[in-house]
C-alpha cells in the first residue's frame, strides 16, 4: 500500500499535465457512482463520464432495492453530489453495445470502467421451469420496482402458497413483499400495478427453499429479523433440520453466529400470525409440475456430505417429497452478461475476466459484473473504490495523446438518432415522478416506460 | 432549487425515520441553537494519519463527519438509518465501556457485515457526543485494503 502511494506521488510529478484525461464508466448503478466518486475527486482535472443504458440512474439502488427499504436508497444522496460535480457528466439511455461500442469508447477516452452490474437470471434448467407462474426473483423484483422491462410480467398471486427457491436476501425480500401488509406497501415506491395485484393477493404461506442447511443460510440477519417482526405473519422452523446446530454456535464466528441464534430463538418462540413464512432446508427443486400453471414442485431431499459446515456441500438421497404452490420463484442468483465480443468474458461464471479490476489497458471492470453478484452495498463499495484507486495510479500512464471524450461519442450518437439524457434531464423525470407520488401518498411513482421518460426528459 | 429540494427530501425522511424508530438515536441535527458546545474528535486512518476536528454535544460522529465535511469516502451511506455499516468506527476499550448505551440489536446486525468487526466497534451514526467525549479518538477500519486482499 506504502508503495502504491508511493507511486502515486511520483506519478503526479510526471504527469503531462498538457493532456486532460478522458475517463468513462459504463453502468450508473451502486458500483459505477462510487467508483465516479474517488475519480472524480481525486482526478480534479479530469473529465468523467457515466453512461447508463436507461434514461434514470441508480441502477439497482433503484430497481433492486426492496420498496420497503426506503433508508438504503439513502445513497442516492451521496450518488446525486457527485453527479453534479464539474467534472462529471451522467449520460442516460445510451446503450454501450448497441448504440455504440467498447471499441468507441476506447478511442474516445484513456480509461473505461466497466460497472454494468449482472443482470440476467441464473435457471435451475429443470423439467417445467417455462411452465406459467414461475418465475425467476429478476422479473419479479423488477416488476415490483419498475424495471421497465418487466412491467408486463404476468404475476398470478391467487393461489395461498408460494414456493422460494433460494435462501438468499433477494429471496427473502420477495417473501417479505409478498407477505407485507398492503397498507404498509402502500406508503412505499412499489409501482402501482404490482400495488394493485398485491391488494388482492391470496398469499397465505411462502416456503423459501434451500439446498443446504441453517448454518449455510445466505440471508443476512437484518432481513431475517425483519421477517422475524413482521405484522401478522409467524416464522416457521422444521426442528429436526436445526438437530446439532445448538452445539455448533460456539464455534461459529459473529455473523454466522448471531444469526443462527436468531433462527433458534424464532422458532422457540410460537409467534401467531394469519401468514406464514417458512424456511425449508436440505430441499432440491426436481420439477415444476402443473397443467399450464405451476402446482406443486417436486423436491428431492439431500444429505449433507464432509464434516465442516463451511465446506459441506448438498447431495441428493433417493427421497423425494411434493410441495403444493401456486406461484414458484428461482432466486438462485444473477449473472452478468458480456455487452460487447470485445469483451474477454467468462460465460461460465457470468462474470468478465479480470485481475484486480484490470482487463487490459486502460480497461478495467467493477462491481457485480467483475465479482459476481455477491455483497451488500458496502461490499461493492470498497471494490468500485479500490478500482478506481487503481485507474488513479495507472491513468498517467495512459496520458499518451489526447482524447475527445463525448465529442466523438456525443456525434455519433447524434448521427444514429439517440436522445441522450442528461442530469439536468434525470431531474424533470425525477421531479415527475415524485409529484405523481405525492398524489397516490406515496414518496415516487416510478414511470416503467422508457418513452415516456424520454418524453419528459426532452 | 435541486440542492434545497434534495435537503428537503432529506430532512424529511430522516423525521419520518426518527417517528418510526424511536429508539435509534439517529437524530441528525444539523446544528442545534441549544447546543453550541464544541468537543475535540480525532479520526485516525488505518495507516495512522490522524484527522483532527470538532463536533458539538449532542451530535452523532456520523453527523460529525458529514458537518465538517471530513475526507473519509462512502462514510454513512444510509444515512443514520441503521442500514448499513459504512460507519463503523473501532473505540478504544475504555471509552467503549463508558458509553451510557451498548448497541442495539439492529446496531450489531449491520456490525456483523462491517469489515475487521472487533470486541469494541461501533457504528458512528450512533454515538453521540457528550462533555465527557471531549478528546476521543477513534479508529477507521482498513477497509480498502482488506478488499483488495480477498
Amino acid at each position: 500500500m506504502k508503495k502504491n502511494i508511493l507511486n502515486i506521488v511520483k506519478k503526479s510529478f510526471s504527469t503531462n499535465t498538457s493532456i486532460k484525461s478522458k475517463v468513462c464508466v459504463v453502468g450508473a448503478g451502486p458500483a459505477g457512482f462510487y467508483a465516479a466518486q474517488v475519480l472524480s475527486r481525486k482526478l480534479p482535472e479530469a473529465q468523467i463520464d457515466i453512461y447508463e443504458r436507461l434514461p434514470v440512474p441508480f441502477g439497482l439502488v433503484r430497481f433492486g432495492v426492496a420498496p420497503d427499504h426506503p433508508e438504503v436508497k439513502n445513497v442516492v444522496h451521496t450518488f446525486t453530489k457527485t453527479a453534479e460535480q464539474q467534472n462529471v457528466r451522467f449520460l442516460g439511455n445510451v446503450d454501450v453495445g448497441k448504440d455504440i461500442d467498447l471499441k468507441d469508447l476506447k478511442e474516445a477516452y484513456h480509461s473505461v470502467l466497466l460497472a454494468y452490474g449482472a443482470d440476467e437470471s441464473k435457471y435451475l434448467n429443470i423439467p417445467g421451469e417455462k411452465l406459467k407462474n414461475v418465475l425467476s426473483a429478476r422479473n419479479l423484483v423488477g416488476w415490483y420496482n419498475g424495471t421497465p422491462w418487466d412491467k408486463d410480467l404476468p404475476v398470478d398471486l391467487s393461489n395461498p402458497n408460494v414456493a422460494i427457491f433460494g435462501q438468499g436476501n433477494v429471496a427473502i425480500d420477495i417473501a417479505r413483499i409478498l407477505l407485507t401488509p398492503i397498507d404498509i406497501l402502500k406508503k412505499t415506491d412499489i409501482t402501482e400495478v404490482a400495488l394493485n395485484h398485491l391488494a388482492s393477493s391470496k398469499v397465505k404461506t411462502v416456503y423459501l427453499v434451500g439446498r443446504r442447511g441453517p448454518l449455510q443460510a445466505a440471508f443476512t440477519i437484518k432481513e431475517l429479523r425483519e421477517m422475524t417482526k413482521l405484522e401478522n405473519c409467524k416464522s416457521v422452523w422444521n426442528e429436526n433440520d436445526f438437530v446439532g446446530v445448538e452445539e455448533i454456535i460456539p464455534e461459529l464466528q459473529r455473523p454466522r453466529k448471531r444469526l443462527t441464534e436468531l433462527m433458534l430463538k424464532s422458532m422457540r418462540e410460537n409467534k401467531a400470525g394469519e401468514k406464514a413464512f417458512i424456511p425449508k432446508f436440505f430441499r432440491s427443486p426436481l420439477e415444476f409440475q402443473g397443467a399450464e400453471a405451476v402446482e406443486k414442485v417436486k423436491l428431492g431431499v439431500n444429505k449433507m456430505e464432509g464434516s465442516d459446515f463451511r465446506t459441506q456441500r448438498a447431495s441428493l438421497t433417493d427421497e423425494v417429497e411434493y410441495l403444493d404452490c401456486g406461484m414458484a420463484v428461482t432466486s438462485i442468483g444473477y449473472k452478468s452478461v458480456s455487452i460487447d465480443a470485445a469483451i474477454p468474458f467468462d460465460d461460465k461464471k457470468g462474470t468478465v475476466e479480470q485481475k484486480n479490476f484490470k482487463v487490459s489497458d486502460g480497461l478495467y471492470a467493477c462491481g457485480w459484473l467483475a465479482t459476481g453478484p455477491t455483497g451488500v452495498i458496502l461490499t461493492t463499495m470498497n471494490n468500485a473504490f479500490n478500482a478506481a484507486g487503481l485507474m488513479i495510479e495507472e491513468v498517467n500512464d495512459l496520458l499518451t495523446i489526447p482524447k475527445p471524450g463525448f465529442e466523438s461519442i456525443g456525434t455519433k450518437l447524434k448521427e444514429n438518432n439517440v436522445q441522450v439524457v442528461e442530469w439536468k434531464d434525470w431531474l424533470k423525470i425525477d421531479q415527475y415522478e415524485e409529484e405523481n407520488g405525492k398524489s397516490l401518498g406515496k414518496p415516487r411513482e416510478k414511470i416503467v416506460d422508457v418513452q415516456k421518460m424520454l418524453e419528459i426528459a426532452h | 432549487m435541486a440542492l434545497v429540494s434534495n435537503l428537503l427530501k432529506y430532512s424529511l425522511s430522516v423525521s419520518t425515520k426518527i417517528v418510526r424508530n424511536s429508539k435509534f438515536r439517529n437524530v441528525h441535527t444539523t446544528g442545534s441553537l441549544f447546543n453550541q458546545k464544541l468537543v475535540k474528535v480525532t479520526f485516525i486512518r488505518a495507516n495512522g494519519d490522524k484527522i483532527e476536528t470538532k463536533g458539538k454535544i449532542g451530535d452523532s460522529l456520523l453527523d460529525v463527519v458529514v458537518n465538517n465535511n471530513l475526507d473519509i469516502d462512502g462514510f454513512g451511506a444510509c444515512e443514520g438509518t441503521l442500514t448499513c455499516s459504512t460507519c463503523h468506527l473501532i473505540l478504544d476499550p475504555d471509552v467503549y465501556k463508558s458509553l451510557p448505551e451498548g448497541p442495539c440489536e439492529e446496531e450489531n446486525d449491520m456490525l456483523d457485515l462491517a469489515y475487521e468487526v472487533s470486541e469494541t466497534s461501533r457504528l458512528g451514526c450512533q454515538i453521540i457526543l457528550s462533555e465527557k467525549l471531549d478528546g476521543l479518538e477513534v479508529k477507521l477500519p482498513s477497509t480498502i485494503n482488506d478488499a483488495r486482499e480477498n
